[in-house]
């Protein structure tokens, strides 16, 4: 990890090319180095962070003051600070009341939460916790007295949770856990706090930034879906070409154990929605009979989206998982225990992320944990079906090597689509694709839960959500569109995006024939395409094109008195 | 440790925080002559200047020193004698 000091030099360097995103800091003690230190820690992350610092201790005037600089900067995200140490000094000066002072605080900040949210329902929250002070005034026995600080702190962290449950453009960043692995004496440092009002430490603010960039990262749509294992001395210890299955080292015994609860992390990643591939150095039916048949496995074959046990090289498998699973290299993690693997394959697939696994395999999970690879701004049921889908797909990528005629293959595939409106059954989804589609997307608009709810019940707006089902299976949502009315006579498209596991299946066509048929069916003439570039969308730069549509300066048209229905081979369900 | 070792690691500290290698200190620089020093700078200085000697100031001895020289004297006193 970086130091302040190498952050700040950062700031030295030029920022034009990046990603504008403009972030305001609310805090209650001084943040000048915390915004160095988020800037200089953005520009690693390819964000142009343009922040604007509130005064400190203006919190509360710069929310409920409808006037104020925070409103006129209009940020699109807006960190809120609100120091323990402050916290501390609130609680020392009240005189009666002690047991209700967290839930009195956690009022005010939802008062905050709410105040900004409704100037701004596209502002999103990011607000730190409070990591822990014992004032030792009770000892051990705070935690049997409701009016302690420590009581008090730890129910507002915890209340804070709870809020966050339902408040959906709020999120914490918990940088309480940040103390308790690096210790409060690291955290803090009081001669610094004494002399500048600043609570974090040097030493702490890179994680503070990093921890901060990992919130801001998912919230432009930049987070990891895959984890590539090895498997020798990774996944399990030894070598099972040479050691066989009954030596391999796995379970509750020595260094198994180590392996074991690395097994167990990599479990609870996919139950969340993390796809896990395997590659490997070995022969295939070898690679997979502990999976089949070790009493100690946690992982089955059913945990893996795609199984590649070979002998080429690392490079060209994790090249063949990527094209399967059709995600960007950024999205993965590769986890293998040797650096000369690892060397090779983090020179030859830019931007995959390959983690220095400790040499020993006892550390992997301390270690795993520090870097905190799985961050994300939201979960839904659906997360926990990917891995099904996408073992599905590698299928697919098998029958379609079958038939020579791309025609054929998709007649063979027998998919059905059901195209309905937004509403609140699919509005989880269409939010978290909106948030996840990078490659396929026109305008890369983000839209939030709240956002599409307000859009489902737009009279301006019509909403088409996709799903593709087809003889092996089903890929649930994958396609999202927004038309918005922009006159009488044409429907402006807002958005258009769909997931990439479902490319080349004809998808585009059919969307297009659904959206025409609708507009020509409910009395409009046009529809009116914008592609907005982005660095991840390239693949549909000539998207309107290759579909007919006419270029009207930076827009396109299609007329759909013209329209004739493309080729496709999905019906509607 | 002798004195003018200290200056010397102090003055390679400053380069770098500052990240201005043209810096020269000796005892009676202050913060004036120097570009960048500010307050806040000013505490990261010395924080990397713990770091690095290994010691700890107090909060008042951050705020007492006049020039670089009593910055010394204080980084001496901290240092075990050679």
């Amino acid at each position: 990890m970086k130091e302040f000091s190498e952050l700040k030099r950062n700031l030295k360097k030029d920022f034009s090319k990046l990603k504008p995103v403009k972030v305001a800091i609310l805090g209650d003690t001084a943040t000048q180095f915390l915004t160095q230190a988020l800037r200089g820690a953005g520009f690693d992350s390819g964000f142009d962070l343009q922040i604007w610092e509130a005064d400190f201790n203006q919190i509360e005037r710069q929310v409920f003051d409808s006037g104020s600089e925070l409103y006129h900067f209009s940020p699109q995200i807006i960190i809120v600070f609100q120091s323990s140490h402050k916290l501390l000094g609130k609680y020392n000066k009240l005189k009666a009341d002690q047991a209700s002072f967290a839930s009195k605080e956690l009022n005010t900040i939802k008062a905050i939460c709410d105040t900004l949210i409704s100037a701004n329902p596209k502002t999103k929250i990011i607000f730190y916790n409070y990591p822990e002070i014992d004032d030792a005034v009770f000892g051990n026995y705070a935690n049997k007295i409701e009016s302690s600080f420590l009581f008090q702190l730890r129910k507002l962290n915890f209340t804070l949770m709870e809020f966050a449950l339902q408040a959906a453009s709020f999120y914490i960043c918990d940088i309480a856990s940040v103390q308790n692995l690096i210790g409060k004496t690291n955290f803090f440092q009081p001669s610094v706090y004494i002399n500048t009002e600043m609570v974090l430490s040097i030493n702490v603010l890179p994680r503070i930034a990093y921890k901060t960039l990992d919130i801001i990262n998912a919230i432009e749509g930049k987070f990891k879906k895959c984890v590539i294992l090895d498997l020798d001395n990774t996944t399990w210890g030894g070598i099972i070409g040479d050691d066989g299955i009954e030596n391999i080292q796995i379970g509750s015994l020595g260094i198994g154990k180590a392996f074991s609860e690395f097994q167990y992390w990599i479990r609870k990643l996919k139950n969340r929605g993390i796809i896990v591939a395997v590659c490997s150095k070995n022969t295939e039916s070898i690679a997979k009979e502990p999976f089949e048949k070790h009493p100690d496995m946690v992982l089955k074959l059913a945990d893996i989206a795609v199984f590649m046990a070979n002998w080429e090289t690392k490079v060209d498998n994790i090249r063949k998982i990527q094209s399967i699973l059709n995600i960007g290299f950024d999205s993965i993690v590769f986890l293998d225990d040797n650096p000369f693997e690892r060397n090779i394959v983090r020179e030859n697939i830019p931007g995959i992320c390959v983690p220095e696994l400790p040499e020993d395999p006892a550390e992997y999970l301390e270690y795993l944990y520090t870097l905190n690879l799985f961050e994300t701004i939201s979960f839904s049921n659906e997360d926990t079906e990917r891995t099904k889908q996408y073992q599905v797909e590698a299928q697919r990528v098998t029958l379609f090597e079958k038939f020579t005629n791309e025609d054929d293959f998709l007649k063979n595939l027998e998919m059905v689509s059901l195209v309905e409106p937004f509403n609140k059954f699919n509005t989880p989804r269409v939010a978290q694709l909106s948030q996840r589609s990078n490659q396929f997307n026109l305008r890369t608009v983000r839209y939030t839960d709240n956002e599409i709810e307000v859009l489902g019940a737009s009279p301006d707006h019509f909403t088409f959500s996709f799903t593709l089902e087809d003889k092996l299976g089903d890929n649930g949502m994958i396609c999202v569109i927004i038309l918005q009315k922009e006159d009488g006579k044409t429907l402006f498209i807002d958005t258009w995006f769909m997931s990439c596991r479902v490319l080349k299946r004809g998808m585009e066509n059919f969307v297009l024939n659904t959206i025409v048929n609708f507009a020509s069916e409910n009395g409009y003439r046009f529809l009116k395409g914008e592609y907005i570039p982005t660095s991840k969308n390239e693949m549909v730069k000539d998207h309107y094109q290759n579909l007919g549509f006419e270029k009207s300066g930076e827009y396109w048209i299609i007329d759909v008195l013209k329209y004739e229905n493309k080729k496709s081979f999905i019906n509607k369900k | 440790m002798e004195r003018n070792q200290i200056l010397d690691q102090t003055t390679a500290i400053f380069k770098d925080i500052l990240d201005n290698e043209t810096i020269v200190l000796n005892d009676t620089t202050t913060a004036e002559d120097v570009e960048d020093w500010d307050s806040l700078n000013h505490i990261q200085l010395v924080v990397a200047i713990e770091k690095h000697f290994k010691i700890r100031f107090t909060s008042m001895e951050i705020q007492s020193w006049k020039n670089v020289g009593e910055m010394i004297d204080s980084i001496k006193s901290k240092l075990p004698e050679a």
